[in-house]
């Protein structure tokens, strides 16, 4: 177990890693500094500024030492949870994420659970009745599910809400809760308007871990050791649950650690369509406005989310299966 | 001696089958993916023949036919076969001015296929003006135009736009899967044949590319394009944006096959013969997967056009003159708008229904391309 986990979090710094280099290397692309924005914004407001004074700010800024020096102190500084500072906004990105950062991870995990609850119930199913009814419209469901992309989805929704409803979908809060603080009434308010993004999102990874709970369970079905105990007279759910569901739920955890990559960058673009506030609509609007400082610590944060998110569903794993633990 | 086991083939021609033959025998049980091979083929027909199928120009603006909803085709006049279309006429609401059209069915425009109408060069080459459907030859001269799917804000053809955008996309497709193929074969290739500390190093690649939440970085990369940047440039900007992150299935699908294949017989004998690797992974090993490659290829096709679609629908791909499904669906992003003009939704058929339809062709080339998959 410890070798599997030594092994998992060594890739996830690596990965962290990686993507903290390209934040850094975006956030150096534009031309000029913090301390020239500043000069630019202060000249507007009719101030002039010497020469020395902007070399002193540079020094105050640490902009004046070598690259790798800067990139140190800045990846200093995300890990003690200073993300930066917009200078398009002219506010910390701090204040900027805040609160979406939190509801961008509440949304991937409330997806996570929704393909668990939906798809192994119907996985199970289509396996026991197998070329049923169900199991062919699930299968059928399930093939559209995987191909009509999310945004599609979101926008087939929102236009059917607006048209049959006379609702706009968009948004994670009732407007009297944008900006309550946070209680009960709050939080079920949430919950409400979380459902659709969550249907959303979580249509393709619900398709597919169908079929692949399906497949792994047909597999096990017809194993002798489920004969044997159907011969000796167990009830034939008791005995499905017990043992073939067991094995066959296996791939599904590990699924999930696969799937997780997929939902943080998925939630992106379905929070634009839907206009949830989580970081996706931020990140669009930082790179419209090509504000590059923005940009580069909210793809560094949903890497380090990503990371976290795998490794979590991975030890989910090594809990549940010895024998990962062994390799 | 050649000649000799020329015709020892030859006497036993009937019980030969090659393994495209093979293959092929397996694939066309699938009926759904036989049906489904059937409308992807009619779809790259379109993208290659896209001015001949298009029936307005696609870039020519007009105002006047701003935002026209589509218009039926009527197959019958009467008894007599005789397609026609009724004249839209646009009446302005005097009190909020939006504008409206109505079918005046008084006025009927005749159709007909091999029409005469924009003119065009054929692949660059050939002039031409003839399209598949248009305008009646008697009706040329009157400025009729037919929108068999209606009209865009600037009053562009819808159907003729999402022909050229099947062009742009599909192609998007082809050059994408080509790019990953190129890095993931060879990748994988090095990766399964060389082992060891090679092997290590791209597998933890791999995952790491994995690990990475992909759209973000796509958006990033395509939000940072220069702005000034052609058409052109901007289609292969994408495309290598795309490829960069998605090659790593592939890459585990020949690694794997090449980690099975190594220990195969006919490769030990090419080694032992003293045969370059480049000759062994080329010549030998990777043409006895050709068939399970092209299954893998075309299943990475359809989240290549998903993801150019996103990307463009954004804001952050292709953007307009250039005609993309993508480019297409940004007329879709505001929701009250598209209430009004539901035909600016159209776009999402194609999208969907190609993705559909390559997903199945590829799990049924998969299922084909497997000797050994149950023939249950």
């Amino acid at each position: 177990m410890w070798v599997f986990l030594a092994k998992r979090i060594g890739i996830g710094l690596i990965t962290i890693w990686a993507l903290s280099l390209f934040s850094f290397i975006l956030i150096q692309l534009p031309k000029g500094d913090y301390v020239t924005s500043e000069m630019i914004a202060l000249q507007m407001e009719g101030e002039n500024v010497t020469d020395e004074e902007l070399e002193n700010l540079r020094i105050y800024f640490g902009l004046d030492k070598p690259v790798h020096m800067q990139y140190l102190s800045w990846i200093g500084n995300m890990m003690r949870g200073n993300l930066g500072y917009s200078y398009a906004q002219r506010t910390p990105v701090n204040d900027i994420l805040g609160q979406r950062l939190l509801l961008t991870v509440l949304y991937a995990a409330a997806t996570v659970v929704f393909i668990w609850v939906v798809a192994i119930p119907i996985g199970i199913l289509s396996a026991v009745k197998q070329y049923s009814f169900a199991d062919y419209s699930f299968t059928t469901l399930g093939f559209i599910g995987v191909a009509v992309p999310d945004f599609l989805l979101a926008l087939l929704f929102l236009w059917l809400g607006f048209v049959f409803f006379g609702v706009s979908m968009g948004g994670l809060f009732s407007p009297e809760f944008v900006d309550a603080p946070w209680n009960l009434a709050r939080i079920w308010d949430l919950t409400k308007h979380l459902f659709i993004p969550i249907i959303v999102l979580g249509t393709s990874g619900t398709a597919s871990l169908i079929r692949i709970v399906r497949a792994n369970l047909l597999d096990e079905l017809h194993k002798p050791y489920v004969v044997a105990a159907r011969a000796r007279g167990l009830r034939e759910w008791r005995l499905i649950l017990k043992y073939p569901v067991r094995l066959a739920l296996n791939p599904a955890v590990s699924l999930t650690a696969y799937i997780f990559p997929f939902l943080i960058s998925g939630s992106v673009i379905v929070s634009v369509v839907l206009s949830l506030p989580t970081i996706g609509p931020t990140l669009l609007q930082s790179l419209l406005e090509q504000d590059l400082q923005l940009a580069g610590a909210i793809i560094f944060l949903a890497g380090v989310m990503t990371v976290v998110g795998t490794l979590i569903s991975d030890i989910l794993l090594g809990l549940l299966d010895p024998r990962i633990r062994q390799a | 001696m050649t000649v000799d086991t020329q015709e020892n083939n030859e006497s036993r021609d009937v019980t030969l089958a090659s393994e495209r033959q093979l293959v092929w025998a397996r694939f066309r049980r699938h009926k759904l993916a036989l049906i489904s091979t059937v409308i992807v083929a009619l779809f790259y027909l379109v993208a290659f023949g896209a001015e001949f199928v298009a029936v307005n120009d696609p870039v020519e603006t007009d105002a006047k036919r701003s935002l026209m909803p589509p218009q039926s085709i009527h197959l019958f006049d009467g008894w007599k076969p005789a397609p026609y279309v009724c004249e839209m006429v646009g009446k302005r609401d005097p009190v909020s001015l939006r504008k409206s059209f109505e079918a005046d069915c008084t006025k009927r425009i005749p159709v007909q296929i091999f029409a005469r109408g924009f003119e065009y060069k054929f692949l660059g080459l050939l002039r031409s003006d003839r399209h598949l459907i248009g305008v009646g030859d008697s009706e040329r001269s009157q400025e009729s135009l037919v929108f068999p799917l209606g009209t865009d804000v600037q009053g562009r053809g819808l159907f003729s736009r999402i022909v050229y955008g099947t062009r742009t996309s599909l192609s998007i497709g082809l050059v994408g899967v080509t790019l990953t193929l190129l890095i993931g074969v060879s990748l994988g290739a090095v990766s399964g044949y060389f082992g060891g500390f090679i092997d290590t190093l791209i597998q933890r690649s791999v995952e790491i590319v994995r690990a990475i939440p992909t759209i973000p970085i796509w958006l990033v990369l395509a939000g940072i394009l220069p702005r000034d940047w052609g058409v052109l440039q901007i289609y292969f900007a994408i495309t290598i944006i795309i490829s960069l992150f998605a090659w790593t299935d592939l890459a585990r699908v020949v690694r794997g096959r090449f980690l099975s294949l190594r220990e195969e017989d006919f490769v030990t004998a090419a080694m032992l013969s003293g045969a370059r690797w480049q000759r062994i992974v080329f010549r030998h090993m990777l043409p006895s997967f050709y068939s399970h490659l092209i299954a893998a290829t075309t299943l990475a096709i359809p989240s290549m056009i998903i993801s150019e679609t996103a990307l463009s629908f954004l804001g952050l791909g292709l953007r307009s003159p250039a005609i993309s499904w993508g480019v297409l669906l940004q007329a879709t992003q505001n929701v009250h708008s598209v209430a009004l003009t539901p035909w600016l939704m159209i776009p999402a058929i194609p999208v969907i229904v190609v993705i559909l339809a390559l997903n199945f062709m590829g799990d049924g080339l998969r299922d084909a391309a497997d000797p050994y998959a149950s023939t249950s």
